[in-house]
């Protein structure tokens, strides 16, 4: 206690922490705003269907992203209305699958490459013709681990 | 309380430290709900390809339980019209076959799930079905956990138990070829 005392009547100048908040604000920000950037990117719209026996993703370095969809209004001029699948941020062929899960395998470190898992967002309304495709060559190219995409239904 | 003392109009400020405090509570608070939102899902691991057909002739009719589902996803459960809600309690009873019925699978271990679906059917319908055909594992596996070791099943418990479970109820969902109908 008495240091504090001791302290107080001095005007000897110390460093303003004034500051830290604003860097940690800026962190905060940082954070939100790149998190809700992830979702806007989506070139098709994802309305993932509810379920009830979900398992959660553990690690988020071992998952890649097939997002399967109608595409938004935006591209509809170009790409028309019927479902494509989208692959990192941009559409893609059936047939890019095995170089994209390639390019995710490579950033992994060789003794967790066996936990990959391909996370399948997949629109409700969306047939299974794309997705059996999809999961095709998925199967061709060794990657077996998938996770179907779901939210949790509301009680 | 209004009068302010000599010692106290030197430095009047607020001490901003703990500002740097709520914020990262903050920042902590964000990044932990983010990661919980998004990233769950029905987990499902893959047959490995094989440019072979597949030989069913070796199994026993009544080890198989047929769920097919049409373009205008309709499920049809060993050749008869069922609604998604009844799929769960009708694969339980086939699996575990508590009345030893001669049209139901002889033992857990042989019992055989095979799901087709067409071109046609919607994603939705494909992931309730499968969701329930899951459901009825996972409560089969429930069932048997609590009475072997007295807990409930979870992803988390230990992987010896896990095995034995596992072991004893296989879960076997084998998905044909798609037929191809009604799609658009």
């Amino acid at each position: 206690m008495s240091k504090f005392s001791k302290k107080r009547g001095k005007s000897d100048p110390e460093v303003s922490t004034a500051s830290l908040p604003d860097i940690i604000f800026m962190l905060l920000f940082f954070f939100m705003v790149v998190t809700v950037l992830r979702d806007s990117e989506l070139k098709v719209s994802v309305n993932t269907p509810f379920a009830s026996e979900l398992l959660k993703l553990e690690e988020k370095s071992l998952v890649n992203y097939i997002y399967i969809g109608r595409p938004v209004k935006k591209f509809q001029d170009v790409y028309g209305t019927k479902p494509r699948m989208q692959l990192g941020d941009k559409f893609a062929d059936i047939a890019e699958i095995p170089l994209f899960l390639e390019k995710h395998k490579i950033k992994v470190p060789e003794a967790k490459r066996p936990r990959i898992t391909s996370s399948l967002r997949v629109d409700g309304e969306v047939t299974m013709g794309i997705v059996q495709d999809v999961k095709t060559q998925l199967r061709k190219s060794g990657q077996l681990k998938v996770n179907y995409s779901a939210k949790k239904r509301p009680n | 309380m209004a009068k302010t003392s000599t010692r106290d109009r030197m430095k009047n400020e607020i001490n901003a430290g703990s500002m740097a405090d709520i914020a990262f509570l903050l920042l902590i608070f964000f990044l932990v709900t983010t990661t919980i939102v998004e990233d769950k899902g029905i987990t499902v691991k893959l047959p490995p390809w094989s440019e072979e057909e597949p030989d069913i002739t070796k199994l026993k009719e009544r080890n198989v339980f047929s769920v097919l589902v049409n373009a205008q996803n309709q499920i049809l459960v060993r050749g008869e019209l069922t609604r998604v809600r009844e799929l769960k309690e009708l694969a339980k009873e086939f699996i575990a076959n508590p009345s030893k019925r001669e049209d139901m699978a002889e033992k857990p271990t042989m019992a055989i799930i095979s799901l087709k679906n067409d071109r046609g059917t919607n994603y939705r319908t494909y992931l309730e079905v499968y969701n329930e055909l899951k459901a009825a594992y996972n409560e089969l596996w429930n069932e048997l956990s609590l009475k072997k070791y007295g807990v409930p099943y979870t992803e988390d418990m230990p992987t010896a138990y896990k095995r034995e479970i596992r072991g004893e109820i296989p879960l076997v969902i084998s998905e044909a070829e798609p037929t191809n109908f009604g799609e658009e």
